[in-house]
């Protein structure tokens, strides 16, 4: 992992200390709220409903289990007793007081951690695949770049004012986990004819009320130049993204307006710039200081048992129930072991919350088995990224003990919601009270392997912080006259087959929508052509109207 | 408008000339950039140090082939979430290695300071109250910085490597 040196450490008590001062201001009126406003949110602080909410940057989505305690004390000593793991992997707390801020983010700087550029018109929270250094079809561990990228990002002189927020992931794996056409702009590690890695680059991805699936600005950046690429990018978006509307301020307008040509070529001159004036390069023996706090840790050289499957994952193990087998737990490239999804969405929860106990058990259970990090996922779990094979009883077991095994990841009551109504200022609508029904309506387990690989995704308003769009099913909260409707959208994917979900058709009442749901998956097990086939595949062979026809049902069918 | 420079308060040694006022004697003009355009040669011909004012849209790049004659330019913010003058000072004196006095206008924070002195602001038109103290104290916040800017300050990978 990361370890800050004394410069980072510096830095992160100063921004602290700034922010304190912020607050001081605030608090004896000397700043406006308007003008406080921008400088709490680049430190992660919003004013939502009911009270402030912090959002905490967990960068790269990686923790070690001493920050995963100090989560929990935020929790406990600052908050309800509980933290909310956001899709940006990000966690958020619902209850700061203002004057406590400074302190929480001072407790925070001890594990180095803060709320940097986790909310404003800033670069955000950089996130990467919560598989990475683990997964079997990975190039290349993408955090080290992401360290890199937020080191260079933290309070960029030129970038902090842009005219919209501006969020940044990296994958290098071929499986997409990070949704990187849903970004303002995404890098992939990926390998040249030469046999090099370098970088992919994407711009103008975006959900929101129009959302855009991202193109390729540039094919590969060699690593030296990955900044100076990335600052070039930055520099058009500045200079000519929308500051008239709010709604057309994110960079996809204007990759959109501009057209990839175009693009392409604007930024290759303000790159041509960048890059010859050498300041913004990335030496080799940087990447190589950054990469080497990565580094995996020591495998241990285990068997591989013989009664695996042939994806090398284990069919059978005693004392481990096989419906965690078959979707919580994942193929890991060293042999004798794997990577374990920890699912935060037992039936009837709220997904993406964790306990302040909860969190402390499971640094607990990281110490006892010698397991140095754990990963927050952008569909809100947590992942144990290298466990042993031959300790999945225990761990499996003590998961149980906590209610942290519920064998769901990827199935139909993995749900990605957003606060909604239930938090948010801007909701339309709640979102976690509707999770909760499907969720509760496809509780059986048989039937939800029988369903299979599915997404349900929530907003509750059209920011899409629950990336409905991007939903296999995906679910909109909007308002009717002061009433909470849902709409259905179906085909999306936010993985490397990127596509905006397709809106089914008028909305739905809050007792109608898991009937709605409902009806499509029982019309999708009938048309798909074996359990192997998707529901986003059945989907994209017959299009939306075999779904249309029954998910209005009969009595509803009439109104409409 | 109290004016700091090179981080003292300085009697503004220019007139910002709203368009269609005269200009005054003895002292440089801002002019806005239309006027600029239109009066250049008359400008220059006063033989006194010749401002232009851009507004946040106004990229500088038009002024490229006169900059060299140019005594400042003045950049204005009309509100401080607007982010586009940090741009356009960096590119003042990175791209077109402008060396005269970059200047501060309009709507901006006490926290935007150390962020414009970065990109290559070196004057400020700040509020009657503004204390020098805090001016001093907005700079000072932060020690080091990650990125490179306009500013040509090592950056900490630059004090990393010794
Ligand atoms: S999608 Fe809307 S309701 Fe949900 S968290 Fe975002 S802004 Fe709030």
């Amino acid at each position: 992992m990361y370890r800050y040196d004394e410069f980072d450490a510096r830095f992160v008590a100063e921004r602290v200390e700034q922010f304190r001062g912020q607050v001081a201001r605030r608090l004896t009126g000397e700043l406006t709220e308007d003008q406080f406003k921008p400088l709490r949110l680049m430190n992660g602080l919003y004013l939502q409903l009911h009270a402030y909410m912090l959002r905490v940057a967990v960068p790269y989505g990686t923790l070690s289990p001493k920050q995963l305690r100090m989560l929990a004390h935020v929790a406990r000593k600052y908050d309800k007793g509980y933290g909310h793991f956001t899709t940006r992997q990000n966690i958020q707390f619902n209850w700061p007081r203002l004057v406590d801020v400074p302190d929480i983010l001072a407790d925070l700087a001890t594990v180095e951690m803060h709320a940097i550029q986790t909310s404003g018109n800033c670069i955000r929270n950089v996130t990467a695949d919560h598989f990475a250094g683990a997964a079997a079809d990975e190039i290349e561990d993408p955090r080290p770049i992401a360290e890199i990228i937020r080191q260079w990002s933290s309070l960029h002189p030129e970038f902090s004012f842009l005219p919209r927020k501006f969020k940044i992931a990296v994958s290098g794996a071929a499986h997409d986990r990070a949704a990187l056409k849903f970004h303002d702009m995404a890098v992939e590690i990926v390998r040249n004819g030469a046999g090099e890695t370098g970088y992919r680059v994407y711009v103008g991805g975006g959900m929101g009320r129009t959302p855009y699936v991202g193109y390729v600005v540039s094919d590969f950046v060699a690593k030296p130049d990955i900044l100076s690429f990335l600052e070039a990018v930055m520099r058009v978006y500045n200079e000519q993204g929308r500051r008239d509307n709010l709604f057309k301020a994110r960079i996809k307008i204007l990759a959109n307006a501009l057209g990839a040509d175009e693009m392409r070529r604007q930024v290759a001159v303000e790159f041509e710039e960048i890059r010859t004036s050498g300041t913004l390069t990335v030496p080799a023996e940087e990447l190589a200081r950054i990469d080497a706090y990565f580094a995996p840790p020591e495998f241990e050289d285990l068997p591989d048992d013989p009664a695996d499957g042939a994806d090398g994952m284990p069919r059978d193990i005693p004392g481990v129930d096989p419906d965690f087998l078959a979707t919580n737990v994942h193929p890991h490239r060293a042999k004798g072991y794997c990577i374990v999804t920890i699912s935060l969405k037992p039936i009837g929860g709220v997904p993406g919350d964790a306990t302040a106990e909860q969190m402390d058990a499971l640094a607990d259970l990281m110490d006892e088995h010698g397991m140095a990090e754990i990963r927050v996922s952008h569909e809100q779990n947590l992942v144990l990224p290298h466990v042993r094979r031959k300790d999945l009883p225990a761990i499996h077991a003590r998961l149980t003990e906590l209610g942290l095994a519920t064998p769901n990841a990827g199935l139909i009551t993995d749900i990605i919601a957003c606060p909604g109504l239930d938090y948010c200022d801007l909701a339309n609508a709640r979102s976690i009270p509707i999770a909760q029904k499907i969720a509760e309506r496809f509780a059986d387990l048989d039937r939800q392997h029988h369903i299979g690989e599915l997404k349900i995704k929530i907003s509750g308003c059209i920011n899409a912080c629950g990336h409905h769009h991007a939903g296999h099913i995906g679910i909109l909260g909007v308002d009717k006259k002061g009433v909470e409707f849902y709409q259905l959208q179906l085909g999306g994917s936010g993985a490397e087959d990127a596509s905006i979900g397709e809106i089914l058709g008028p909305g739905f009442g809050k007792d109608e929508i898991a009937d709605a749901v409902e009806r499509v998956v029982e019309a999708y097990l009938t048309l798909r052509q074996g359990p192997d086939e998707r529901f986003l595949d059945t989907y994209r062979r017959v299009g939306i109207v075999p779904f249309k026809n029954v998910a209005y049902g009969q009595d509803l069918h009439a109104a409409y | 408008m109290p004016l700091i420079r090179g981080g003292q308060f300085v009697d503004d040694p220019f007139f910002f000339v709203p368009d269609g006022k005269a200009y005054p004697d003895e002292k440089g003009a801002i002019v806005t950039l239309a006027r600029f355009q239109g009066e250049k040669e008359t400008l220059f011909a006063r033989g006194l140090p010749v401002g232009v004012r851009l507004a946040s849209s106004e990229n500088p790049q038009v002024l490229k082939a006169d900059l060299p004659r140019i005594a400042a330019v003045v950049l204005e913010f009309p509100r401080f979430r607007d982010g586009r003058p940090f741009s356009w000072a960096r590119m003042l004196r990175t791209r077109f290695a402008f060396k005269g006095e970059i200047r501060a206008t309009g709507d901006f924070l006490y926290d935007q300071l150390a962020s414009m002195a970065r990109t290559g602001f070196d004057a400020f038109e700040v509020r009657q109250d503004f204390a020098l103290d805090d001016f001093r104290r907005a700079l000072a916040e932060m020690t080091n910085v990650y990125q490179p800017s306009a500013d040509g300050r090592r950056t900490i990978r630059d004090l990393r490597a010794g």
